[in-house]
């Protein structure tokens, strides 16, 4: 079929010099990607895609771009591409950030893009790290609640003073930024992380809770949160914007005043 | 702790510091991650309060005695021997420079220990740099406080007096 479809006739009558409606500025941006493959080989290297962009795609739009018209063999997670499920952090120019969130118009397009995996965690190939340590660290601070009072027929009821004394850290989708944006956990990864304790401190200052000594007992562990050394990478690299380091900060508290 | 039943996981060890790949996943986790057992006691904790306190406390003495050596009376042109010779001979001083001295060093010890435990990777590396910084330490606090306490200003060599013009003659 040659024949060309019209478009339909305008409702609105536009002057000539603003142009189509939904015209939105393109650019050409040069995605260098950090590629590892351990099935070919050790080494990880960089690979440069080029693609033309526009001003409303994300770091994700590119990726996926590359992936599904460059090279299918790049390999990155994602699951719900609007920075709620957490997946898809990776170190883009050097930062700890969610690619789903990550505006290209928002970075400097005269240079290439760098896009890497999360620091500190196995990868496993391309941008996809091996997520285990990092969970199981969230496993032993016990993200649940735990209530030894008589099971309520409704409900747990809880006054807003309460519920805002948490509220903070109730934001976190557990996408690893954090935690492997922090300096310490990059040396050992023994250090039990800040996601860790930002999930631990919502337990701990919520009032329906009955476990927050086990917790502070277990964040005084020598890789809990006396390693933190206050660098604010985390509270930077949080795409929620949860202030971590201050959360860190009343977790040692709440530990002090229980034992000095 | 409170009476609760619950057994806070840790990483590859049940509570018989067996390593139990059914209760905890263990077995998926890259060895090096898995932290070896808890560490009991608060040492942690108490060095990060002693770091907080001495720094408090370091601020007024290191102040002071800046403010005293260098500002005061003649200032810097009074220092000489007979100076801090005075000043030694003074149990005031004597403590507040023990105090001063103590607490840097410990201070700046266990700071450079927590740089170790940061950057440091291999466990050997680790324990051979933290030799070195204790042994260094225990070498200048000892020096020193013996120092402060048994400094002579007008010592006697072979029946000869050394030099120093507030010396009262042999």
């Amino acid at each position: 079929m040659t024949a060309e479809l019209a478009e339909p006739a305008s409702k609105i009558e536009l002057p000539a010099h603003i142009g189509g409606g939904g015209e939105i500025p393109s650019f050409d941006v040069t995605l260098r990607v950090r590629r590892y493959n351990p099935e070919v080989s050790e080494e990880s290297t960089w690979d440069d895609f080029k693609v033309t962009m526009y001003g409303t795609d994300r770091v994700l739009d590119a990726l996926h771009k590359v992936k599904w018209e460059l090279d299918g063999s790049v390999s990155f997670r994602r699951s719900c591409a609007h920075g709620v499920c957490g997946s898809d952090a990776m170190r883009i120019n050097g930062r700890n950030r969610l690619a789903c969130k990550t505006l290209l118009k928002d970075l400097d397009t005269s240079k290439p893009i760098t896009v890497e995996p999360i620091k500190g965690l196995p990868v496993e190939k391309d941008l996809i790290v091996d997520m285990e340590p990092f969970f199981q660290s969230f496993r032993e601070v016990m993200p649940f609640l735990v209530n030894r009072g008589h099971e309520p027929t409704k409900e747990r009821l809880q006054s807003a003073e309460d519920r805002e004394r948490f509220d903070d850290t109730t934001k976190c989708i557990l996408c690893a930024a954090c935690t492997s944006s922090c300096p310490v956990f990059w040396t050992d990864g023994q250090y039990f992380g800040p996601a860790a304790i930002v999930n631990a401190h919502r337990f701990i200052f919520d009032s329906r809770d009955d476990a927050g000594d086990m917790r502070l007992e277990i964040l005084n562990d020598k890789e809990g949160v006396w390693r933190c050394r206050t660098t604010f990478n985390c509270t930077e690299a949080c795409p929620r914007g949860i202030q971590i380091t201050q959360a860190i900060a009343e977790v040692k508290q709440a530990i002090l005043s229980r034992k000095v | 702790m409170s009476a609760t039943e619950i057994k806070a996981p840790r990483s590859g060890q049940s509570s018989s510091g067996q390593i139990s790949e059914k209760t905890t996943a263990g077995g998926r986790i890259a060895p090096q991650y898995r932290r070896s057992g808890s560490s009991k006691g608060n040492f942690e904790m108490l060095s990060w309060l002693f770091m907080r306190l001495s720094g408090v406390v370091l601020i007024v003495l290191i102040f002071g005695h800046l403010t005293v050596n260098l500002l005061v009376g003649e200032g810097i042109h009074a220092i000489d021997f007979g100076f801090v010779a005075g000043k030694w001979a003074d149990p005031f001083w004597q403590v507040w420079d023990l105090a001063m001295l103590w607490l840097a060093m410990l201070h700046g010890t266990n700071g450079v220990r927590t740089i170790i435990n940061d950057y440091a990777e291999k466990d050997s590396t680790r324990l051979w740099l933290k030799i070195v910084l204790f042994a260094a330490t225990a070498v200048i606090i000892i020096l020193g406080t013996l120092v402060i306490f048994t400094f002579n200003p007008c010592p006697v060599v072979n029946g000869v007096q050394l030099p120093g013009g507030f010396c009262p003659a042999p």
